[in-house]
């Protein structure tokens, strides 16, 4: 891969300059502000937790079961958000069609919605008596919810969007000059976006599925409203959180704990191996 | 090298300042909101009632009944799951009443030392098999919940009506493979209303709030798992009279006549 000047390598050059002016008072203040406001509820979950029966509340089959479950199926979302996402995102930053600003904000709107309510659109459509899944039922004798493919369902329709906004806005502000010198060249179309689009947007590829990961990892209302919950079958992480959370509050802190350990460890990797390359 | 170092502290200074700032309104507005009025007297008062979401309808109709009887009073609710309820509260939610849709709940915060004096059961509920309008499994009794291919909703264990669906099945022998276990009877309604599942456990008072959306099949079996619904006022409650009055309500007979409407049974 050849390397691409960048706008952000550009704004790297620019950084050191910050101490050399006044302290940014206006900047730093609110930082501040902002970190302590996130992350104290994560001290609060850390000074809360049961440390002494730490251990033995871990080895439990049931939370083994739900984190892999967790891992699985959100690796796996964020897979199948690629193979579509990617191509979307490029139909909306450079194809011109009618009803443009439309598909967009559709694509938007499981964002915005409540996930409990996408939870039950998805039942609408894929479900038992679901405008396409009663088809599903009736020519296959398959139907979706209540299984491991709709967890995965759920969080794809909750976490794409995420994935999709991010590397549309990478190829927004991608310099279209390279693929037009290559298009010149002879290069075809789909020569060009492999070659040339594709590395010059892939830490908004990178962020946009580690975006999309964390979300379908945390994914809980759309997933208990269109999977249910089963536990070794539908029962993810936030899910075991929210049940354990009814009877015994200090289960739902270790449970939090792990996801919180887990997604932290995965995310932190893999922004010093892709994102980090920036 | 001075400066900066200066600087830096004068920063984390000012922050915790901003955040000292942030948390005493924060504070601020939450007693203003509780006691509005409360040492006023007879002019404006508010009694906060925190409710087990299955009672939304019931006590929902016995407000406008007590703020008639009460001048000035505003009855103000927080419906929710009993146990996430119990934990606002032992959290030091500002609360005058607590109706717990079960007794453990009502015992978490009791054993906080939150609750003053006896719980008293105010209303019982009972299971009843939900199914769609339609009924395509053809269900009629506990036993065809048990039948393969039918596909079964129970609440998880970990949430009252999960409970009281266990019980059933201990002390009949019945044994039910659920498609799934829902995190509350409203979800686990949800996916009958939708035809997803052909059955579910759920208590009668939600099959009478759906109304033509499912149908409701009695069984006998629900006299194993009847479940009580304990009402107690709070210990600290900002309005100990009003919730004693609120509670009364809920006891006496036009208390009663709502919530059996609803379905619930008296005690």
């Amino acid at each position: 891969m050849t390397p691409v000047p960048s706008r952000q390598g550009a704004a790297r050059e620019r950084a050191p300059r910050v101490g050399a002016g006044r302290f940014p008072w206006l900047l730093v203040v609110p930082a501040v502000v902002g970190i302590a406001f996130l992350v104290l509820p994560f001290a609060g979950l850390l000074i809360r937790a049961p440390w002494s029966t730490l251990g033995t509340r871990l080895l439990m089959p049931e939370i083994r079961g739900a984190l892999l479950l967790s891992l699985g199926t959100a690796t796996l979302a964020t897979a199948i958000a690629l193979v579509l996402g990617v191509p979307l995102a490029w139909l909306l930053a450079r194809a011109a069609f009618p009803g443009r600003r439309v598909v967009r904000a559709l694509v938007t709107v499981p964002m915005v919605i409540p996930p409990v309510v996408g939870g039950v659109a998805l039942l609408l459509a894929l479900g038992r008596r679901g405008v396409v899944g009663q088809y599903l039922d009736a020519w296959f004798g398959y139907t979706m919810p209540f299984t491991p493919a709709a967890v995965v369902a759920a969080q794809v329709f909750v976490a794409m969007p995420f994935l999709v906004i991010s590397v549309e806005g990478a190829l927004r502000g991608a310099d279209r000059r390279y693929e037009e010198a290559a298009a010149t060249l002879g290069a075809t179309r789909v020569t060009v976006f492999r070659r040339i689009t594709l590395p010059m947007v892939l830490p908004g590829v990178a962020a946009g599925a580690v975006l999309c990961w964390a979300r379908a990892l945390g994914e809980f209302g759309a997933t208990i409203t269109f999977a249910g919950n089963f536990p070794g079958r539908t029962q993810t992480m936030p899910i075991a959180v929210y049940l354990a959370m009814q009877t015994d509050p200090e289960s739902a802190i270790v449970l939090s704990l792990v996801l919180l350990l887990v997604s932290l460890l995965i995310l932190v990797s893999l922004r010093e191996r892709w994102v980090g390359a920036l | 090298m001075p400066r900066p170092r200066g600087a830096r502290t004068q920063v984390i200074g000012a922050a915790i300042a901003a955040v000292g700032l942030l948390a005493a309104a924060a504070c601020g507005q939450v007693e203003d909101g509780g006691q509005g009025g409360g040492s006023g007297g007879a002019e404006t008062r508010t009694l906060t009632v925190f409710a087990a979401a299955s009672l939304t309808e019931s006590f929902t109709t016995l407000k406008k009944r007590f703020e008639t009887d009460n001048p000035g009073v505003t009855v103000e609710f927080n419906f929710g799951g009993s146990s996430e309820l119990a934990q606002q509260i032992n959290e030091g939610a500002p609360a005058d009443v607590f109706a717990s849709a079960n007794p453990a709940n009502m015992d978490l915060v009791a054993d906080e030392g939150d609750a003053e004096g006896e719980p008293t059961v105010f209303a019982q509920n009972t299971l009843e098999i939900a199914v769609p309008p339609d009924n395509p499994a053809d269900i009629q009794e506990l036993d065809d919940l048990a039948a393969e291919n039918t596909k079964v909703a129970l609440c998880a264990a970990e949430v009252p009506c999960g409970s009281a669906a266990e019980k059933v099945m201990a002390e009949t022998g019945v044994e039910i493979t659920p498609v799934t276990e829902e995190e509350d009877v409203k979800a686990a309604m949800t996916k009958v209303e939708l035809g997803e599942v052909d059955a579910a456990l759920v208590y009668k008072t939600d099959v009478i709030a759906a109304g033509d959306k499912v149908k409701g099949i009695a069984f006998p079996e629900s006299e194993h798992a009847v479940n009580d619904y304990p009402i107690a006022p709070l210990k600290d409650a900002p309005e100990a009279d009003l919730a004693a009055e609120w509670i009364a309500l809920t006891t006496s007979d036009t208390g009663t006549k709502v919530l059996t409407d609803a379905g619930f049974r008296a005690p």
